[in-house]
């Protein structure tokens, strides 16, 4: 079996990632698809966890991540699709009336 | 779980079914100040429930995972009467702006339900999803005019920072569950003694940013102005208040059940934030010219403030403290941002210089606009003069002089920014002279605010009793 700090050291890498898109990355869509990443980088600690723990809760904790990141799927891209709507752009940008 | 847990949970479970009713009603209704009207009732009714819980003893529900005592009560009663506001405000503000008006009401509602369990729960699975249930439904008020470029890009802009900021909590939350083996926040309180320092200190890091984003702490504060200068202005008022009252709820519960500050010196990095909230809020609100994020940056100030009643949660005043300075922050804010609205929908400007004349134009708004100005600096008889009273002495009772004396001059800076909306007012002279047309509903609520802001200034014997006992129960 793999040991789980294995599991950990690869849920870090992905948290890592995903966090490096979100600051780098300036379109929201892909900004976005980085968030979804740190939320799977989530759910694989709590696996892990639960694995080595031998408890339940962390499994049960993944379902629910899950349903979060589905629905900030419907809320975030309704979001967008009226941004973009209004301005045929996603890039963030370029979304600068608000400053100062 | 028993059926008795369920009858500890009615007012949670009457803030859904009245949600659901409103959209019921808008359905069948084509008049939707009606719907506005039922939800403020139905919230008014609410207090019922919640008044009976007050003479109960303090206990958890549904597999300790619900936290039924005074401190949540207390942030039941804060909320309901934000939302209640809010919906008053609203009801004059929003027609002719959206379509969807009845809509509108049923999602506030619906905010409230999140912000009433976030700040019970004692799970981290049942905080994630009130923190995420909130969060959902403000990115969508915050981006409600579909319309108006504006509030799509406070909404873009709430969604990426706060669905950013909450992945980053629920890693948190995933590493102190593979610390302690448990989700339950008083089982974790049990067996975190063992964890490793390092990683306890990572996992409260990641955390904070969640909290953090909802309270707008520095360094989570970016968001604030531009979602309050874009959102609906009974939305940023909301958000301000509301949200960020639960969010120092769940904060509170987290760091006093949890974390023991003698193994995890937690006091001083709240300490430092707030003393550099408070700062840096207060020095980027003095030169804002627009009264929406001139509220945002003073918000972000007030957030310090309010984190100064949480690093001194020792002895009778610092928690206490930050219970009346929440409730009495929640009517001045809620007021100002009326006047604000009122404004806004009658000149169709958010510039503070068109304030000029207001005071013949619209004496009583700016007789009110001018309590709320002084009252957010903290002069008495004023509410926040209370909270920041006690959260101060609570600062001195808990050897954090240096960071009262930090809130004292912010205070004293904050006046500058303050003062200048009260001599737009009342020295500039008017573009013009007619009268302002002041709508009922919004009045109402302006006047509720008022009320409230000078009620507890004068006489706030009875707020502190109830936040005393709101922080003697919060410990099970």
């Amino acid at each position: 079996m793999i040991p789980v700090p294995y599991y950990l050291t690869i849920s870090a890498v992905l948290f890592t990632v995903g966090m490096a898109g979100v600051l780098v990355r300036r379109n929201a869509l892909v900004i976005f698809m980085a968030i979804e990443l740190m939320l799977n980088s989530v759910n694989l600690t709590f696996v892990a966890f639960a694995r080595q723990l031998a408890a339940i809760e962390g499994q049960v904790a993944v379902f629910f991540v899950i349903v979060i990141a589905a629905v900030e799927v419907v809320v975030g891209l309704a979001i967008i699709i009226a941004i973009f709507r209004a301005r045929s752009t996603v890039d963030i940008d370029d979304v600068d009336l608000l400053r100062g | 779980m028993s059926a008795s847990d369920l009858w500890s949970i009615v007012p949670e479970l009457w803030l859904a079914g009245l949600a659901i009713f409103l959209l019921l009603v808008d359905l069948l209704t084509a008049r939707k100040s009606l719907v506005g009207v039922v939800a403020v009732m139905g919230l008014l009714l609410s207090i019922i429930p919640i008044g009976s819980l007050l003479t109960q003893g303090a206990r958890t529900v549904i597999f300790g995972s619900y936290a039924v005592d005074g401190f949540a009560v207390f942030f039941k009663i804060l909320t309901v009467i934000a939302t209640a506001l809010v919906v008053l405000a609203a009801i004059d503000w929003l027609p002719g702006r959206s379509q969807y008006e009845g809509e509108f009401y049923a999602l506030l509602v619906f905010t409230a339900l999140g912000l009433v369990l976030m700040a019970a729960s004692t799970d981290i699975i049942l905080l994630a999803l009130s923190i995420e249930f909130v969060s959902l439904t403000s990115y969508v008020l915050a981006g409600y005019l579909k319309g108006d470029v504006k509030s799509n890009e406070a909404g873009v802009k709430y969604f990426l920072y706060g669905a950013a900021a909450s992945a980053v909590m629920l890693f948190g939350f995933s590493i102190l569950y593979g610390l302690t083996g448990s989700t339950n926040l008083y089982e974790i309180a049990r067996r975190v003694a063992n964890a490793p320092l390092p990683a306890l200190y990572l996992s409260i890091a990641l955390m904070l940013s969640g909290f953090g984003f909802k309270i707008s702490m520095v360094p989570f504060h970016q968001w604030t102005p531009d979602v309050y200068e874009g959102a609906p202005t009974p939305v940023a008022a909301y958000l301000s208040v509301a949200s960020k009252a639960a969010g120092f709820a769940a904060l509170v519960r987290m760091l006093m059940v949890v974390v023991d500050p003698g193994r995890l010196n937690w006091i001083l990095l709240i300490a430092v934030l707030s003393a550099v909230s408070m700062t840096l809020g207060n020095l980027l609100a003095l030169p804002q010219r627009n009264i929406k994020r001139m509220l945002a940056y003073s918000s972000i100030s007030h957030a310090g403030f309010l984190l100064i009643g949480v690093a001194a949660f020792r002895g009778d005043f610092g928690t206490p403290g930050l219970l009346i300075y929440l409730l009495g922050y929640m009517f001045t804010q809620l007021g100002a941002f009326f006047v604000a609205a009122l404004i806004g929908q009658q000149l169709g400007t958010d510039d503070i210089p068109d304030y000029a004349g207001l005071s013949r134009r619209a004496p009583v708004s700016a007789l009110l606009m001018a309590v709320f100005m002084l009252s957010l600096t903290g002069f008495p008889p004023t509410s926040v003069f209370i909270g920041k009273f006690y959260v101060l002495a609570g600062a001195i009772d808990n050897g954090l002089l240096w960071l009262a004396i930090v809130g004292v001059v912010n205070s004293v800076i904050s006046l500058y920014y303050y003062a200048g909306v009260i001599r737009a007012m009342y020295v500039m002279p008017a573009a013009s002279t007619v009268p302002l047309r002041e709508p009922a509903a919004l009045q109402v609520a302006l006047g509720i605010a008022g009320l409230g802001t000078l009620l507890i200034g004068l006489y706030p014997q009875p707020i502190i009793d109830l936040a005393r006992s709101a922080v003697l129960l919060l410990r099970i």
